[in-house]
């Protein structure tokens, strides 16, 4: 007999198992509510995440069901203020997987040197941990003084930190574990001062970045790039949205361009899977058609 | 047909010999898909699927984001991100750790009991600290089940008992009896129907 994959899914149809079902009712009928009434659009973000951020607001709310969260978002304001934070998940770190940066110095480096002029878009760049690392990254490796580097993301408030450059001083002993490890040349101090009881970064690092917002549902491409990267944003999507976005970097990437995506998160399933190929396993891919 | 559903597996300390112990043990035509949260340093690699994969029948993945779900197919939490599913599929996130863990046992458990209801199946094994406990509390009041390794078989006996603790009703076992109940709950269905209700 021929074996036959089969996808697991919650059983359906016995009472039992009633529930899972009429939560998803719930939960898109709470996104799609939310979408009419605030503009705001979750409907494509990945379901197993954002209910798990419905369920935390209602528990912490003293609420029992989405119903009842529903009525006061829709309602309230301030409750879809609440939830908005609730739904924005920033986390972020500097040199987070150093492997990924041991292999964009060993695999991107090279090819970047070739050009002229290097244009890069971190794409959902949250507070700008990221892209500072980048800014690191290039100026070792002598490059940055010919790049520019566009870092977007959908969420203004965290943009203007960004821009600030002041990251939490109490992280600064992970970031330089990290940083060494992903292959700093230099010493991590070198490009902080302690100041307003953070660390400020260095403003030479962002004067060739360009901070601004860009949404990946909505907006369109904006310029053509060599690098993309999009690191823990498209694990926030489901397939469809990420297939969407893909269609998006595609489009915004020069031929033999780089797409970077976070170290868990694949171009497998993705319809433009076979115009790239995998460079490291890092999760860099190049595009070659 | 009934789906089998999913058993979900977590431990900390300890838990490398325990988990081979289990997955060692388990038929290579399991039934289920097996997910694992197993506490780990953040950088960590894939080795810890290697080092499965050797002495088990199943296959063994490190999990990466929408995968599907598959019987008889093991997907270990990543380190460094939480494992989340949905319906047939896994979903990371790099939400903030909860209770210093990232990967979280209480994360993962709580949406595998949302998304598999009875069907679920959760497993608390050897470690040093409580997580896995609310989230085994979780799957069983969405009418799931619960297995707990016996303290005294666990290397670490602190995960287990706060686990057994919150949940009173979740079958106590030592490890080495562990693979053949989960054999005859998910491969012989017919039989689990005395823990229901
Ligand atoms: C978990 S953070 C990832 C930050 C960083 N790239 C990293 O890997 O450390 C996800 C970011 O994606 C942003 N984001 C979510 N939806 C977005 C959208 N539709 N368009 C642009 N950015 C979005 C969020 O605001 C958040 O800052």
């Amino acid at each position: 007999m021929a074996v036959q994959i089969e996808t697991v899914r919650p059983k359906q149809g016995d009472a039992a198992d009633a529930k899972p079902d009429l939560e998803r009712i719930e939960v898109e009928l709470l996104l799609e509510g939310v979408y009419r009434q605030y503009g705001f659009d979750f409907r494509s973000y990945a379901y197993a995440s954002i209910r798990r951020r419905l369920w935390k607001r209602i528990e912490s709310e003293g609420l029992t069901s989405l119903s009842a969260l529903q009525e006061r978002v829709l309602h309230e304001p301030e409750m879809m203020e609440k939830l908005l934070l609730d739904l924005s998940i920033n986390v972020t770190a500097m040199f987070r997987d150093p492997g990924f940066y041991v292999a964009f110095r060993e695999k991107v480096i090279p090819m970047l040197r070739t050009y002229p002029f290097i244009r890069l878009w971190h794409a959902g760049c949250s507070t700008g941990e990221e892209v500072f690392s980048m800014a690191i990254l290039l100026k070792e490796e002598g490059l940055y003084e010919r790049s520019r580097i566009y870092a977007t993301d959908i969420n203004e408030v965290v943009l203007q930190r960004a821009k600030g450059g002041i990251f939490p001083i109490d992280r600064m002993q992970e970031y330089t574990d990290n940083y060494i490890r992903a292959g700093g040349k230099s010493s991590f101090s070198e490009y902080y001062t302690a100041k307003y009881g953070g660390a400020l970064f260095s403003p030479s690092l962002t004067k060739n970045v360009v901070f601004s917002q860009h949404n990946l549902v909505t907006d369109k491409s904006f310029s053509e790039f060599n690098v993309i990267l999009c690191r823990n944003v498209l694990i926030y999507f489901d397939k469809e949205l990420q297939t969407k976005v893909h269609e998006l970097f595609y489009g915004s990437l020069s031929m033999f361009g780089l797409l970077c995506l976070g170290s868990k998160e694949s171009m497998r399933f993705m319809r433009y899977e076979q115009c790239y190929e995998q460079v490291s396993g890092e999760k860099i891919y190049r595009k070659v058609k | 047909m009934t789906t089998p559903g999913v058993v979900a597996i977590g431990t900390s300390w300890g838990g490398l010999s325990a988990l081979g112990r289990i997955l060692s043990s388990l038929p290579g035509d399991f039934r289920s898909p097996i997910i694992v949260v197993q506490h780990r340093s953040k950088d960590s690699d894939n080795l810890l699927a290697k080092l499965l994969q050797d002495i088990s029948d199943l296959k063994i993945h490190e999990a990466e984001d929408k995968d599907t779900l598959l019987p008889s197919h093991v997907y270990v939490a990543p380190a460094d991100y939480h494992l989340l599913v949905d319906a047939g599929e896994v979903s990371l996130t790099v939400d903030a750790p909860f209770r210093y863990s990232r990967p979280s046992i209480d994360v993962a458990f709580e949406s595998v009991a949302r998304s598999f209801g009875s069907a679920a199946i959760g497993v608390v094994l050897t470690g040093a600290n409580d997580d896995g406990a609310r989230g085994l509390a979780r799957i069983i009041a969405l009418g799931g089940q619960g297995i707990v390794e016996d303290p005294k078989t666990a290397e670490m006996p602190v995960m287990p008992e706060a686990a057994k603790r919150a949940s009173p009703s979740a079958e106590v076992l030592p490890l080495q009896d562990i693979p053949a109940r989960l054999v005859r709950m998910v491969n012989a269905p017919g039989q689990m129907k005395r823990k229901a209700g």
